[in-house]
């Protein structure tokens, strides 16, 4: 029972980063669009599915809730001004998408608040992994690192290098779902943002490296771990042979393959902590009635319902998008 | 704990939630209302109903919108400023709420997208179907949180182990007699909000005689709804009554004003209530009418609020006052509900025009009364966040900084405030331009881009923006 909410949690996080990471990165695209009617082009790839896209990370917060009630309380309460920064930068980000077509002359506004949010909410959630990576001071379950415990230099690093991750992946979205001079711009972004995330990548490890931060030890300990960064490396080549030949399809599947190479990788080197050297899976885990109660209902029948919705969206606004005929 | 965190995070609390419900109440109704009419349409063809499903569908994008991102801070706002509350009580109200996310926010979600952008793409059929999901979804959100909320309320079917709150009687949380008069109590308050505001707009139209069709549909459909449905919230009210009477004494002592135990006891019409005194200034009150009140009898004995240690007693005013304003505003809708249904009826609605401005006057009544309702619940419950088990000043995060919470509330309030001034702006802005839309483009003109065969095909909300741009 305990594993199946791993797995689930597991699930919803990556379902989350892929499909709210394209939103987030056109988001932060957005900001050097140019010209009104390639925003126009880019929002109307992700206005169909954003709200969706965004549920993911409720799902995620639920199922943490009530599953491993102690690691919510904690995570949550440590991480009391990323997590409200992330949301407030998601709401600017969410009304944008029903205000902009609604407003006259304050449409500025709302695009300054769409890339803004887009940039706020991707930093964030990059700077918490980061600072679980990192370790944030616990003592018996109760958090004692301060209000500012989680801003290191490490930490906003890996928030600016999520953002360069959601960018690309966005950017991978935008030449898979539109035509012309969006995609055009878009690929030609592909190159420097995949430079920044490889860039990113190798400062990250060697950070990791010179401060002997205890989770690289995971990697001695568990030499197959580095079948991820394999499997990350080979998609990195198909992306740049995919842009090499200018195809629209492949480029947001491998960068998508990236992340989730990257994702296994974090995952794998937590185990079996659910913060790491802190707590446990099983001393986080809810009691058993809890568990079971959202196991027969929740977890067997309605989260694979769920999939279903998004598949059932996904396939209705399948193909590229045409803004002029089905956007408003 | 730092009692300057304790007190900016209730307040924080306060903002963010009586700011989120203001949307759902208006959402939940108005998707049963677009369903209504998008079936009504297809089944009877009239271009009416398009016309109105259209109209309603941009207004219910922004409040759906908002209500969204700001349902997602309530997700999170129990475990960042309410530790000690997300992990004893987690067990029991995170299952609840992953059943409400995952039966009702994915299901409204997914079809959201559908219902604003994909007409054109998808069989009317599965159109009708993407309506009915999302209005599904609302009321299915409403059914979870009333769970959630009420278990707070009136904790059962649990057993407290190593600190934690853990389930030992789903059913009894699920289906206690609380739940089943507070779920309805609020569903049909979300309707009576939908129905007062698609009146109101009907009022406002024939006031200023344009879209009389419309209007004409407006009123009629809302406040027949509302007349139908107001007599049921008043007794569903009274059974609400009935469960604070037996479960929480000191909250109903408190709304009634009632400060010493009375035999029969009277009942407090108004007042001005002074804790300090522990008594009432300026009261009208009416004997044995309390006694009926709480317990159906002309000789029961009632609780005052001085028989609950002055540790375990809730504020007295905002219950007290909250209460008597819900109450009040029932009573005017109905009033206005059962004479515009009836003038409606004699066709003598278009002359009333007292009585238009009377109806379009009394958009905020339902809003003021789910707010004042929900201050008299919760402010009501205080001390308690767990009643009688765990309490809001011991829920709170220990470590919370007076300094973070200032912050956090400071851009909450921004935030929220920005948002809201624009949102109800653009709200009204389509109100008032009508179901033709900003340009004030003729309806029913043919839609280039457009190859489909519906032969009436309502422009959609983007060839009246274009319009309007």
């Amino acid at each position: 029972m305990v594993m199946y909410w791993v797995a689930l949690l597991a699930i919803s996080i990556l379902i989350y980063l892929l499909l709210d990471g394209f939103d987030l990165g056109v988001g932060m695209l957005f900001g050097v669009a140019g010209s009104e009617a390639k925003r126009h082009a880019m929002l109307s790839t992700v206005a169909p599915v954003w709200d969706g896209n965004e549920t993911w990370l409720i799902v995620t917060g639920v199922i943490m809730w009530g599953s491993f009630p102690v690691v919510y309380a904690m995570v949550m309460s440590a991480l009391y001004i990323p997590v409200v920064v992330m949301l407030l930068g998601l709401i600017l980000r969410g009304v944008a998408f029903e205000f902009r077509g609604k407003a006259l002359r304050s449409r500025w506004v709302w695009d300054v608040g769409f890339v803004a949010g887009s940039f706020a909410a991707s930093f964030m959630q990059g700077a918490m992994v980061g600072a679980l990576v990192e370790g944030l001071q616990f003592s018996n379950g109760d958090y004692t690192g301060g209000t500012l415990g989680w801003l290191t230099a490490f930490s906003a690093l890996c928030g600016i290098g999520l953002c360069f991750g959601y960018s690309l992946l966005g950017a991978c979205w935008l030449v898979r779902k539109s035509d012309g001079p969006v995609r055009d711009a878009a690929r030609s972004q592909i190159p420097p943002l995949a430079t920044g995330v490889l860039v990113f990548l190798v400062v990250v490890f060697a950070y990791a490296l010179a401060e002997h931060l205890p989770i690289l030890q995971r990697w001695t300990d568990r030499p197959y771990l580095l079948v991820f960064p394999a499997i990350g490396a080979g998609a990195a080549a198909m992306l740049a042979k995919s842009i090499l030949v200018h195809d629209d399809y492949w480029p947001f599947h491998m960068v998508a393959l990236i992340f989730v190479a990257a994702f296994a990788t974090l995952a794998l080197s937590f185990w079996p902590y659910m913060i790491p050297f802190v707590i446990t899976i099983d001393e986080a885990a809810a009691p058993h009635a809890s568990l079971a109660f959202m196991f027969w209902g929740a977890g067997l029948v309605v989260f694979p319902l769920m999939l279903l919705y998004v598949a059932v969206g996904y396939r209705v606004f399948r193909g590229k998008a045409a803004p002029a005929a089905d956007h408003y | 704990m730092d009692p300057t965190a304790l007190l900016l995070s209730r307040l924080q609390f306060a903002f963010t939630i009586s700011f989120h419900i203001i949307f759902p109440a208006f959402t939940i109704g108005l998707a049963a209302w677009l369903t209504v009419l998008e079936a009504m349409h297809q089944y009877s063809g009239k271009p009416v109903y398009r016309t109105l499903f259209a109209f309603w569908l941009k207004i219910f994008g922004v409040a759906f919108g908002m209500g969204v991102v700001s349902g997602m801070v309530m997700a999170f706002q129990f475990g960042t400023n309410w530790s000690v509350l997300s992990k004893m009580s987690g067990p029991i109200q995170g299952p609840l709420l992953s059943y409400e996310t995952f039966t009702a926010f994915m299901l409204e979600a997914g079809f959201f997208g559908i219902l604003i952008f994909g007409r054109p793409r998808v069989p009317p059929w599965f159109y009708l179907f993407s309506t009915a999901m999302v209005a599904l979804g609302t009321t299915l959100s409403a059914f979870w949180i009333m769970v959630n909320n009420s278990w707070m309320q009136v904790p059962t079917g649990y057993v407290l182990q190593n600190g934690q709150f853990v389930p030992d009687d789903w059913a009894q949380i699920i289906f206690n007699r609380v739940v089943w008069v507070r779920f309805p109590h609020m569903l049909l308050a979300s309707y009576l909000t939908g129905a007062f505001c698609v009146a109101a707009t009907g009022a406002w139209y024939l006031l200023r005689r344009t879209y009389r069709a419309e209007a004409h549909v407006m009123l009629r459909m809302g406040l027949a709804l509302a007349a139908v449905l107001l007599p049921v919230q008043l007794f569903i009210g009274h059974l609400v009554g009935d469960y604070v009477h037996d479960y929480q004494p000191a909250k109903f002592a408190a709304i009634e004003t009632r400060w010493h135990d009375e035999q029969p006891a009277s009942e407090v019409l108004i007042a001005i209530p002074d804790s300090s005194a522990e008594s009432n200034k300026h009261a009208i009150s009416i004997p044995v009418l309390g006694s009926i009140i709480g317990s159906m009898s002309l000789t029961s004995k009632e609780v005052g609020l001085t028989s609950f240690a002055p540790q375990d007693r809730p504020p007295v005013t905002i219950p007290f006052f909250a209460f008597r304003i819900m109450v009040g505003c029932g009573f005017v809708m109905l009033g206005l509900a059962w004479l515009g249904t009836w003038l409606g009826l004699k066709h003598r609605l278009d002359r009333s025009r007292l009585l238009l401005w009377g109806i379009f006057l009394s958009f905020p009544l339902p809003w003021i009364a789910i707010l004042t309702g929900w201050y008299t619940a919760e402010v009501g419950r205080q001390p308690w966040t767990i009643y009688g088990v765990l309490r809001t000043a011991d829920a709170v995060t220990p470590f919370l900084t007076a300094s973070a919470a200032l912050a956090s509330l400071i851009l909450f309030v921004a935030v929220y405030a920005f948002i809201f001034s624009f949102g109800t702006y653009y709200i009204y802005r389509l109100l008032r331009a009508g179901p033709a839309g900003l340009g004030g483009k003729p309806l029913l003109a043919p839609v280039p881009n457009r190859p489909m065969s519906l032969a009436d095909q309502v422009p959609t909300a983007r060839s009246y923006l274009e319009a309007g741009e």
